[in-house]
């Protein structure tokens, strides 16, 4: 058995650049938390289900846990912690979830916050539908969905005054 | 939960791609999307020696409408079909069974042509190929062949691309005039694995029904297609007995059963969701 193939790969999370040498199997997920030590981002089925683990690549939701490390090589990707201003102030996403009280545990929280984030600059007036079909894809096990729902269309709304 | 070692490639041409996947053999997989590939890895379903990721190879990601078909290169990703314009005034079915497909983060990232590869039996694209009559282009070191649905999907997760193969591409002719379609699934939750779906295309001359035909997922281990014109050819469209053509399609099926369905529900979503994916597909 020959020693493991890695690479040396360049990842730009939330706009800071980093060189790391890792296994090519390594999943972007494990890269972002093991790696680079950003835990925001959470692992929770490993498989594409529960939406806990995405981030943006290129501005776009994607599945960390479905996605190797040297596959995002040179792209850009937006974690949870890259929400936030870099004065502290909440994005419009977070500032609505703790108005409306969109989480409990928080274990599901980063993976809703970047797809909410993304899919309101897409459609920044979602209807009740669309706000429903913006949030299919991610799994809480806590707080029957209502909250968050609300959330999206308060974030719309806060996003809208911003301006 | 973490994918077994492999050797990574990434080539930049698809000549390159094919040469490293003539040189793999069977050993080799392609990846594209992953979004169903890397769940298989990460749960050690599959071990490949090799993986060759053609994301970086140039001229794969084009989504290409003409006049009379739409063309999804290999890496162009399910949300750029989906939203593609030109495409959905071409073909409009690809939208609405992509629609269907997972949620908007996995179809920003996997392809059209790669869930065809995958041959899931529930995959919705495979119906939709199978429906409007699209060919996908298969490419190795040794040439290129263009292969229609019936040939292409053989058995539930296995289709005929040989060891060293790559799916290039997939054409999906738009239909002739005066045909519309349509998608309509039952599935635990929306964007799960349907129990059962159909696709269906009905063309409809001076008001009167002239072809009725649908497709299949989740009924059988590849995606069947029926001719039900049989039951409806000359009723005016208004008043046309769609019910009558989801029995006939009733008789011509044999689902199996799992633990989300016996055989008689899912027989029976065959007919009631066929008679609602005709009506649906000549109202429009």
């Amino acid at each position: 058995m020959t020693a493991e193939q890695h690479r040396t790969i360049t990842l730009v999370v939330n706009g800071a650049t980093h060189q790391v040498d890792l296994p090519v199997r390594r999943l972007l997920s494990d890269a972002i938390r093991h790696d680079l030590g950003l835990t925001g981002t959470h692992v929770g089925c490993e498989h594409g289900v529960c939406g806990a683990c995405t981030v943006l690549l290129d501005g776009r939701p994607v599945r960390s846990c479905l996605l190797f490390a040297v596959g995002a090589d040179g792209a850009a990707i937006t974690t949870v912690e890259g929400l936030a201003a870099a004065d502290g102030t909440r994005h419009p996403v977070q500032q609505a979830f703790t108005e409306c009280h969109a989480l409990q545990c928080g274990f599901c929280t980063p993976g809703f916050l970047t797809t909410i984030a993304a899919a309101l600059e897409d459609n920044p007036d979602p209807s009740e539908e669309e706000a429903t079909e913006i949030i299919s894809g991610n799994l809480c096990r806590c707080t029957g969905y209502q909250n968050i729902k609300a959330a999206v269309l308060r974030a719309a709304e806060l996003k809208r005054v911003d301006r | 939960m973490k994918p077994a070692a492999f050797t990574y490639h990434a080539p930049e041409s698809v000549a390159e791609a094919l040469q490293i996947l003539a040189d793999v053999g069977d050993d080799g997989k392609v990846l594209a999307g992953g979004q169903s590939l890397v769940p298989i890895l990460n749960m050690r379903l599959a071990a490949p020696a090799n993986l060759v990721d053609i994301n970086r190879v140039a001229g794969l990601s084009t989504v290409d409408a003409s006049a009379t078909a739409v063309t999804v290169g290999a890496t162009a990703r399910h949300a750029d079909v989906e939203r593609h314009e030109v495409a959905y005034g071409v073909q409009p079915l690809l939208r609405r069974a992509l629609r269907l497909v997972a949620h908007p983060a996995i179809r920003n990232r996997g392809t059209t042509c790669g869930s065809l590869a995958h041959a899931d039996p529930a995959g919705e694209m495979t119906a939709v190929l199978a429906l409007t009559g699209g060919t996908v282009r298969i490419s190795s070191a040794a040439g290129q062949r263009d292969v229609g649905a019936e040939e292409f999907f053989v058995g539930p997760l296995e289709c005929c691309l040989r060891p060293g193969e790559l799916l290039e591409s997939a054409m999906f002719p738009a239909f002739e005039r005066g045909t519309g379609s349509a998608f309509v699934e039952v599935a635990r939750r929306h964007g799960d694995y349907a129990l059962c779906g159909v696709t269906a295309a009905v063309t409809v001359v001076a008001g009167t029904v002239s072809a009725a035909r649908a497709a299949y997922i989740s009924v059988g281990p590849t995606p069947l297609l029926l001719d039900l014109t049989d039951a409806v050819a000359g009723q005016p469209v208004a008043t046309a007995d769609w019910t009558a053509a989801g029995r006939l399609a009733q008789s011509r099926v044999s689902p199996e059963a799992d633990i989300h369905a016996t055989v008689s529900y899912r027989r029976h979503l065959v007919g009631v969701l066929t008679a609602r994916a005709l009506a649906e597909a000549a109202a429009r």
